[in-house]
């Protein structure tokens, strides 16, 4: 039993390892911020070393939805439309201040974060975010991404990775006797 | 599929297909949706929606005073803000009736030179991107990061700069800009080289943008394009040329003007507009009025405030008795002298500085006046209109105020939105893949377009 | 031409269609009653004294609420009353808005028109009832009209007769309201999805 417990984790860790360092991103980009986001994908800030450098502009082809610049109402409908299209396991990018919670635009034409019509793996705020916050947050969504189970089941909360500053060494393992502590994504 | 129904006269019924190049695209940088009708790959009718990235600029400006507005105007056109910030503020000082001193004339020129440059450099990478050039891309992006970082030296922020204020600006350059100024210049100029090299005679490109997307000058000024759209069919006019305002008048530069109206014109218009901006700031920064000396005028030694620290902390006080401390120049308020170069003298306008506001009684009272809730920056009741030359053409702020301390209307003339009108003008009769040139050319920039 | 010389110029052409005009900051404005609009627009586009090819700009200004802000508890005279520098001219005052207080349109459609030849500038004012917003479309002259009488549309509610295609442009079309008058609130969102927050 633990040695399947034992299979099972280390088969987690093997595939969140191949998951977080390909990374095919869909750059939903609007406004502002996509000239960060050009900034942290070409030579100088270079997203590629991460393994996040190749964007695949239609949603059923990417896992990781990066919401760069204002979302504004008009708009909305067409942002859950991609989010639905895209296929599990997808991770949502909330790039900017804009999008975490609205930013300085609070009024009848935007959205005040996207978290109230999709859920929201990690929040990037800046207006715009410096590349180097950029990274800092694709680090932490590769931390994430390697935490996960293989089945697609979050760990809770609590158990998530404590260093939020970097990589999740491979010797780190979900503690079993918390349980598997289950969060399914809502819909 | 069903078959062809024949006329008598033995045409076929075919059917016009809609493609729906909807807001989410990859080749389209910017958020709009064109419903293209085509028959086979010719475009016949296109009908453009826009409005994704509407914010409300107009609506949050009378929301705010008139220094907060400021913030808002960098996010008009994103990739050159410095030149949003200053055809504000020159709106707002020609409400108030005020003018800035020379250098600070200066500083908002070449602020507004490199913004220029980034915005060409982001347009031309993006379209030749688009047609598959990646690899200009990538260095004309490395140009303007160069630039980002000088423009980090002078403002603090690489993109959302808020630097210009009504009456001023933030502060002053750096002591040490011209250099690191000239260098990064110097690269962008090899960056250009090399891109010009590597698409201005490359056979694919000039088949993709030559004779794609043409429009003639009645119809662009029919229209209301102005800016390097409107220069590559031909017409001269540049508001810097026309309609001189700041120092312009007194700096020497070339306006180019193309011929054709075509996707290439436009491309070369843009080049040399990016090598005739070099030539301004290189101008700018020879002719530029000094700042004065940061020096004790006894001894005639300055030294950097930190090293005053150093120094002190190991007990050489004999070397820095005489010398006065040197802070970062462009902190405000920091440096008294620096204000008559960056300010205009007028106390109802800009902050005084903080040796000023915390020192005697005038000061914190215009510090109070100009900081307190509901008192402000109150330009008379009237209306004024102000064009600059944007990255796109003709940027105009129109700004009624009733006299209190938030704006009663400002409205931004984008230059974009007259080109994006004409936008089904200049595909219809294209094919289908002219559509992405020329809408790289265009320059959409959504913050602009839809404010 | 000088900015009252061009006021001039329009008044000899059309003495009964002037409201007003001023020259304030050296902008030459003139409002004009709506129904000569179309005439006087021909006319600035076409005559070779004016020559104004480019419109500009279209927008309205809403003046319902000019005025009516509360000044502050105290300082309450303390306006700024500067000098004016001497490249910019503040030879006349400005007159207000652009009607006496007791009968005040409430909206008012701008044009500023622009000619390249002879480089100088009008700026064209319209006064329009909030009842009655209708004025003529200039879509028939400047084909830039088209796009900017849709945004004045979209955020004031101001209709243009004989405009081909007169629907919203920036907001969405099942967004009631017209947001950029005074008399809708800033934050009244009215989302399509997701909650309204």
């Amino acid at each position: 039993m633990t040695e399947a417990g034992f299979l099972t984790s280390r088969l987690d860790e093997a595939i969140g390892w191949a998951r977080k360092y390909s990374i095919f991103q869909y750059p939903f980009v609007t406004a502002c911020c996509g000239m960060e986001y050009m900034a942290t994908a070409c030579s100088h800030y270079d997203v590629d070393r991460f393994g996040a450098g190749l964007p695949r502009f239609s949603p059923r082809q990417a896992d990781v939805l990066f919401v760069v610049g204002t979302i504004s109402h008009k708009m909305a409908p067409v942002l859950k439309r991609i989010y639905d299209q895209m296929a599990e396991p997808k991770w949502v990018v909330s790039f900017g201040v804009c999008t975490c919670t609205g930013g300085f635009y609070d009024n009848y034409a935007t959205v005040m974060g996207i978290d109230t019509i999709m859920p929201v793996d990690i929040y990037i705020p800046g207006c715009p975010p410096r590349p180097e916050y950029v990274l800092d947050g694709l680090l932490k969504l590769q931390a994430k991404i390697q935490a996960q189970h293989a089945s697609g089941q979050r760990p809770a909360p609590e158990l998530r990775p404590p260093e939020v500053e970097g990589h999740v060494s491979t010797e780190r393992r979900l503690r079993p006797e918390r349980g598997d502590g289950v969060e399914r994504r809502k819909q | 599929m069903s078959p062809p129904t024949t006329r008598a006269s033995g045409q076929l019924e075919t059917r016009d297909m809609l493609l729906n190049v909807g807001p989410a695209h990859p080749a389209m940088h910017g958020i709009i949706r064109i419903v293209a009708t085509l028959d086979g790959e010719i475009v016949t009718g296109a009908d453009v929606e826009i409005g994704y990235l509407h914010r409300g600029f107009e609506k949050m400006s009378e929301t705010v005073d008139y220094n907060g507005v400021i913030p808002y105007t960098d996010r008009l056109n994103y990739v050159s803000p410095l030149i949003n910030n200053m055809g504000y503020c020159m709106a707002v000082e020609k409400l108030l009736g005020i003018s800035v001193p020379e250098r600070c004339h200066y500083i908002r020129v070449i602020v507004s030179e490199i913004s220029r440059i980034t915005d060409h450099l982001t347009c031309v990478g993006a379209s030749a991107m688009e047609l598959g050039a990646f690899s200009v891309f990538l260095y004309l992006i490395k140009a303007r990061e160069y630039l980002w970082e000088l423009i980090e030296m002078v403002t603090g922020a690489r993109l959302t700069v808020s630097y210009c204020r009504v009456g001023g600006v933030k502060g002053d350059l750096p002591a040490a800009f011209a250099e690191p100024c000239r260098k990064a210049l110097e690269e962008t100029r090899r960056v250009l080289a090399e891109a010009d090299a590597l698409l201005t005679r490359n056979r694919i490109f000039v088949d993709r943008m030559s004779g794609t997307g043409k429009i003639s000058s009645e119809d662009a000024i029919s229209y209301g394009i102005t800016g390097p759209f409107l220069r590559a069919t031909g017409v001269d006019y540049d508001v810097r040329k026309d309609c001189p305002y700041s120092v312009y008048d007194r700096l020497q530069f070339d306006v180019p003007v193309g011929t054709r109206g075509d996707n290439y014109d436009r491309y070369l218009v843009r080049m040399e507009e990016m090598e005739q901006s070099i030539r301004i700031v290189e101008q700018a920064l020879k002719d530029i009025p000094p700042g004065p000396f940061q020096t004790n005028p006894t001894t005639g030694h300055p030294i950097p405030a930190a090293e005053m620290v150093d120094q002190a902390k190991v007990g050489n006080i004999s070397t820095i008795a005489d010398a006065t401390a040197v802070t970062d120049p462009t902190l405000e308020g920091s440096a008294r002298p620096l204000h008559a170069n960056i300010a205009a003298d007028e106390k109802r306008v800009f902050l005084p500085a903080k040796e000023d506001t915390y020192g005697n009684i005038e000061g914190l009272m215009q510090h109070f006046k100009l900081v307190m809730h509901g008192h402000g920056v109150r330009p008379p009741k009237g209306e004024v209109y102000f064009p600059v030359e944007g990255a796109n053409g003709e940027l105009g702020f129109y700004i009624v105020s009733d006299g209190s301390n938030t704006p009663y209307r400002v409205r931004v003339r984008p230059p974009c939105f007259a080109i994006m009108s004409a936008l089904p003008k200049l595909v219809i009769g294209d094919m289908m893949a002219d559509l992405t040139p020329t809408f790289g050319s265009v320059n959409m920039i959504g913050g602009e377009l839809d404010r | 031409m000088t900015a009252a010389s061009l006021i001039q110029a329009v008044t000899e052409r059309f003495p009964e269609a002037l409201k007003g005009s001023h020259t304030y900051r050296g902008d030459a404005t003139v409002l004009v009653f709506r129904e000569f609009l179309l005439d006087i627009a021909r006319t600035l586009k076409e005559d070779p004294v004016f020559q104004m090819n480019y419109l500009m700009d279209l927008t309205a200004v809403d003046f319902s609420a000019f005025g009516r802000k509360p000044s502050p508890a105290f300082f309450a005279s303390s306006g700024v009353a500067v000098r004016p520098s001497s490249e910019i001219p503040d030879e006349d005052p400005w007159p207000g808005p652009p009607t006496p207080h007791s009968t005040r349109s409430r909206f008012v459609v701008v044009y500023h028109f622009f000619s390249l030849r002879l480089k100088h500038r009008l700026r064209l004012e319209v006064a329009v009832e909030e009842g009655d917003a209708e004025v003529d479309s200039l879509s028939a002259l400047w084909a830039g009209a088209d796009w900017l009488e849709r945004e004045v549309w979209d955020m004031f509610g101001i209709r243009f007769r004989g405009h081909p295609n007169l629907k919203r442009i920036l907001m969405y079309e099942e967004f009631v309201g017209h947001p950029l008058r005074k008399d809708y609130a800033v934050n009244k969102r009215q989302p399509l999805i997701g909650p309204v927050n």
